[in-house]
């Protein structure tokens, strides 16, 4: 990749004969220029991908309740999105008199880093991430972890009493599902003896149903399915999107944390939230579907499975949305704690069981 | 001076100016905040030395799940800041000898020659080690009664802390949620069958 990417530079610049001149000048720096446009690559679709996202829920939603949704700006309301965008950029920033400035200011920046810096572990497709780390699900893991601060310091900086009880809220909700969903990923560790997201990948393409040609039944999903719905829950629950979404609820606490926030500053809490969703997709085709696996052997793997796979579960977070009622607080608290931690804990043991008796399918 | 100790110099600087402003913050909420980010900076120093799963379960325990709930409790704390400070000069002998012994202590263990620079030869690893996997090794083979030893006196001190704390209220209401679940629609509504006027005597 990194040679056609060179060879392509090369050959807009020689239109004008620069070039080799240029080249002299770049090459001792080419490394760091190489992850840029890696990252660059990565972010830019990925913040694109935010703002349809946030389009398509309204659209989706809309038709779900019988409405069009937005329709206005450009085609069918396409453009809707750049359209809150420029809105929110010209907006005037409001600090709170009593608010800790400094704190009302960093807290968006501390929602909106770990969900994009948590990207850089994402394997799109064969060899296609960032940094392929080894310790890549522990990064995942603490990486995602931070987020909740970004919440819990605009709670308490904003001195609002909303915003501290959607704080409050968050940090509570936060770390009880971090739990499960770290129990959850230690089956996935166990059965495919890495830390390695690409391995894990990697792991899911062995087996009986692969060799008769129907690769989906051997992805992770089918022997681990109580953990791929334990960690795709939680994972809604993390990102705090309903029926979980007790830390924004609006009909109670108006938008939690984010009351006191306007113009960019909010849509900063906005990006991350939705940037995470794309993640938690994106972590559930991994962990469970396979990632880039192709479904079936007569197609070739890719990319496009990946993004296929990540679109049904953004839907599924839509659909549910559409669908379902707030939970209660005292009931998130009950299905975190009394139910999903006690399935973990008694299926980590039984995959343990199952992985050293005879029956044993992922050697 | 290369890339290595440059970041480690960066990283230790930052981590020394947030302990430091750990201990000195009036507010009690930026204290916790700086010992995140000094949490952070340790976690960048282990991964220098090749110490990648420490530092990663550095920052997911710590900074991901202790100082969030100590955040939590910390804001929730109505702080009077001239009430704390008042017993500050009566407490400071007793603390300053407590520091000093600390320091001392400190000195003594690093200057020996189990610490010093020339203790601990440069060790190159091989370019496949895994340092999970090699802990995960030692602990449930050479170390598996200690670990499992540790990890049954923490059980056990969770369910002390539950146990402690549990008051069992007989003034509230409780919901089942499996009688919740179990609801049919016969149970909540009757539908009663009655003429739509009343007849007439």
């Amino acid at each position: 990749m990194e040679q056609s990417v060179l060879a392509a530079f090369a050959w807009f610049w020689n239109l004008f004969g620069w070039w080799d001149a240029l080249w002299a000048l770049v090459k001792p720096v080419w490394p760091v220029i190489w992850i840029i446009i890696k990252i660059v690559a990565i972010l830019v679709p990925l913040l694109l991908g935010v703002a349809y996202m946030t389009y398509w829920e309204r659209k989706i939603i809309g038709w779900m309740q019988g409405r069009i949704g937005p329709n206005r700006v450009g085609l069918w309301g396409l453009l809707q999105p750049f359209a809150d965008g420029i809105k929110l950029f010209v907006k005037e920033i409001l600090l709170p008199t009593k608010a800790d400035p400094w704190l009302f200011l960093l807290a968006p920046v501390l929602a909106i880093a770990p969900a994009l810096a948590v990207w850089s572990v994402v394997p799109f497709f064969e060899g296609g991430a960032l940094a392929n780390l080894d310790a890549g699900v522990l990064y995942v893991l603490a990486i995602t972890s931070v987020g909740v601060y970004g919440v819990i310091i605009a709670g308490w900086a904003s001195n609002s009493k909303y915003p501290f009880l959607g704080a409050m809220r968050s940090a509570a909700q936060m770390v009880s599902y971090e739990i499960s969903m770290g129990l959850a990923l230690v089956c996935v560790l166990m059965v495919s003896n890495s830390l390695n997201l690409s391995d894990i990948v990697r792991a899911q393409d062995h087996g009986m149903f692969r060799d008769w040609g129907v690769k989906f039944m051997s992805w992770n999903w089918l022997p681990l399915f109580p953990m791929f719905l334990v960690y795709f829950i939680s994972g809604i629950a993390e990102t705090n999107r309903a029926p979980f979404d007790v830390v924004e609820g609006e009909s109670e606490i108006v938008a939690g944390h984010m009351v006191e926030y306007s113009g960019m500053a909010f849509a900063m809490f906005f990006l991350a939230e939705y940037a995470n969703m794309i993640f938690v997709a994106a972590m559930v085709s991994i962990f469970f579907l396979g990632g880039w696996l192709s479904p079936v052997s007569f197609l070739p793997d890719g990319i496009l499975w990946f993004f296929a796979k990540m679109t049904i579960f953004l839907f599924t977070f839509l659909w549910l949305r559409a669908t379902f009622p707030r939970y209660r607080y005292d009931q998130i608290m009950r299905l975190g704690w009394k139910v999903f931690v006690p399935v973990c804990l008694v299926w980590i043991p039984l995959t343990g069981i199952w992985m050293m008796s005879p029956f044993n399918i992922w050697k | 001076m290369d890339l290595n100790s440059f970041a480690f110099y960066v990283l230790a600087t930052v981590m020394i100016v947030a302990a430091l402003r750990v201990i000195t913050a009036r507010n009690p909420a930026h204290a916790v905040l700086f010992l995140v980010l000094a949490f952070f900076n340790a976690g960048g120093l282990w991964l220098l030395l090749q110490a990648e799963f420490l530092a990663i379960a550095l920052i997911m325990v710590y900074v991901g799940a202790v100082m969030v709930l100590f955040l939590f409790v910390v804001m929730m704390l109505d702080i009077d800041i001239k009430r704390l400070r008042r017993g500050f000069w009566s407490n400071m002998p007793l603390a300053a000898t407590l520091g000093l012994l600390l320091l001392a202590e400190m000195a003594l263990v690093l200057s020996t020659d189990y610490f010093g620079a020339t203790a601990f030869p440069d060790y190159v690893q091989p370019a496949d080690y895994s340092n999970t996997k090699e802990l995960g090794r030692l602990l449930f083979t050479d170390y598996v009664y200690p670990f499992e030893l540790a990890s049954i006196i923490l059980l056990v001190a969770i369910i002390v802390a539950v146990v402690l704390t549990l008051r069992h209220r007989s003034d509230v209401k409780r919901l089942d949620p499996a009688a919740q679940i179990a609801v049919k629609h016969t149970d909540r509504l009757r539908i009663i069958q009655m003429p739509a006027e009343k007849e007439a005597d």
